[in-house]
């Protein structure tokens, strides 16, 4: 029972999904389909922060390596799901004054905002912004010429680098004939990233469709059912 | 000078990456930008479109990709509000709402005559990612039968006879991940024909190429892409050109060049190292 329903569910909206687009008389199907799918997105959400909930309380009292972080994570869940669920500092709508969470959660000054503003703009920008730092000794440790590929690698990296910026034009200005401007870094990235790379882009592309086609069927069918996990 | 180099602490290598990158930020270094052809095809798409045509602009970003893509969701709103398109703004990632209400933030600042509801409106945040796209395309108000500000569709002048997004002229996608510019191509662009552009991060740049031109009418890749569609702006547009606020992508390329070149830097020097270390037997 515990997987053979879960097993119907999949095939039965499987199929009409797959009915709804090819033939249109059952194209609201598809579209009742998809409501389904955005209850269950939420319902997917609160079982995620569940899982979250239940993996960092483990780590906590097994006071495994690291554990300290697991408590700052579960922290901040629970101080962001109360300031948000209380709406803090938001004014109510305009078009509704009389209900008090009318109000736009994300509202200039409210705590969510607060929070937003001065915690998670700066702390996901600065991890963003230390992969330039990691790139660099990356360049300088890791990105060598040692055989063929490689070396054609970083000759295609050194070009599309300097082809990004200005650089690469600066670089052949005043000597470069107009016939070679096509030699230009920045020329030369566009041609590398219009041919070379749609090209291997492309057949990727088709590759993963087919795989997914493929396995879209054996679950269809019922044949694979690894996404149903191991109890 | 061989063995200095080979026993370089990094934290050598993250200083001057540090000042790479901080010094044209400090010397305020901007340089001359040559429009590239998907730079004028993006363009293109939005100019060549009748004033006051519905856009709808999904920005699937977060302040993670802030630094890279702001700037280019910035310059697409000044280029449809000067040609006084209307706006519909939309964002699929949980954090992507602030990010439209820096984009609404330049509308009120610098065109102030525009007006909400008329010109330009927000849906709120839904979950579901490509299945909140794929409803839109049929039924706007199953899925948003309000916008951000709790009133009704049918209560607002420009989305009152919107019945769904086939009713868009263009689809702009800001976008750094999934959903993203992928998610617009295969579930709105493709099976509706509507003409879609993107910006997108670097990384995902070489994955949208493919769609040119039949799936995507042009491409964005990154902060360069982005100063070239300023450029391409201020070309046509004197009132932008005139406006420093849009010059951000410009001006973040000053250390973008410098930081590229000392990565060419980099990656020289450390394969000197490494062909010296091999030549002694030491690799």
């Amino acid at each position: 029972m515990k997987r053979t329903v879960p097993l119907a569910i999949a095939i039965v909206a499987g199929f009409v999904l797959l009915v709804a687009n090819f033939i249109p008389y059952a194209e609201d199907w598809s579209l009742t389909a998809q409501e389904w799918f955005n209850i269950l997105a939420v319902g997917a959400m609160l079982l995620g922060g569940g899982n979250l909930i239940k993996l960092h309380l483990m780590k906590i009292s097994s006071k495994k390596a690291g554990w300290g972080y697991s408590a700052v994570t579960i922290l901040c869940f629970f101080l962001v799901i109360v300031v948000g669920l209380l709406q803090m500092g938001v004014h109510p709508s305009p078009n509704y004054p009389d209900f008090a969470w009318s109000g736009y959660v994300l509202e200039e000054g409210s705590g969510l905002w607060w929070i937003y503003a001065h915690m998670v703009v700066p702390l996901t920008s600065t991890m963003f912004a230390m992969l330039a730092f990691y790139v660099a000794t990356a360049a300088f440790r890791a990105f060598r010429a040692k055989n063929t590929e490689a070396t054609l690698l970083l000759v295609t990296a050194g070009i599309v680098l300097l082809g990004r910026t200005y650089a690469g034009v600066w670089l052949f200005e005043g000597w470069l004939p107009e016939s070679m401007q096509w030699l230009r870094f920045d020329n030369l990235t566009v041609w590398i990233m219009e041919i070379p790379n749609t090209a291997g882009t492309r057949a990727i592309t088709i590759g993963i469709a087919l795989g997914v086609v493929a396995t879209s069927l054996r679950i269809l069918l019922g044949i694979d059912r690894s996404y149903l996990g191991q109890d | 000078m061989y063995r200095i180099l080979k026993d370089l602490d990094r934290r050598w290598i993250f200083l001057a990456m540090f000042l790479a990158v901080a010094i044209p930020v400090l010397a305020r270094l901007v340089f001359p930008e040559v429009v590239s052809k998907q730079a004028k095809m993006v363009f293109d798409a939005i100019d060549d479109l009748p004033d006051g045509s519905n856009i709808l602009l999904a920005f699937d970003f977060d302040p993670a990709s802030q630094g890279e893509l702001l700037p280019m969701a910035q310059a697409f709103t000044r280029h449809c509000s000067i040609k006084g398109h209307k706006q519909y703004y939309m964002a699929l990632w949980p954090l992507g709402s602030p990010m439209v209400d820096l984009s609404i933030d330049t509308i009120e600042d610098e065109y102030p005559d525009m007006v909400y509801g008329e010109d330009y409106m927000k849906f709120s945040y839904k979950a579901g990612g490509e299945a909140v796209i794929r409803m839109i395309m049929q039924d706007l108000r199953g899925m948003f039968p309000l916008d951000s500000k709790g009133t009704q569709l049918d209560d607002i002048p420009m989305t009152k006879n919107i019945k769904n997004i086939q009713d868009m002229d263009l689809i702009i996608n800001v976008s750094a991940g999934d959903p993203g510019t992928k998610q617009w191509v295969q579930f709105a662009a493709t099976p509706f024909g509507i003409t879609t552009v993107s910006g997108c991060t670097g990384v995902q740049a070489p994955q949208m190429y493919p769609y040119i031109p039949e799936q995507l009418a042009g491409v964005l890749g990154a902060i360069k892409a982005a100063a070239e569609y300023e450029a391409a702006i201020d070309e046509v547009y004197p009132s932008i050109a005139a406006n420093k606020k849009a010059q951000e992508a410009k001006r973040r390329m000053g250390p973008q060049l410098v930081a590229h070149s000392m990565m060419i830097v980099f990656i020289l020097v450390g394969n000197w190292i490494f062909f010296v270390a091999r030549k002694r037997g030491e690799a």
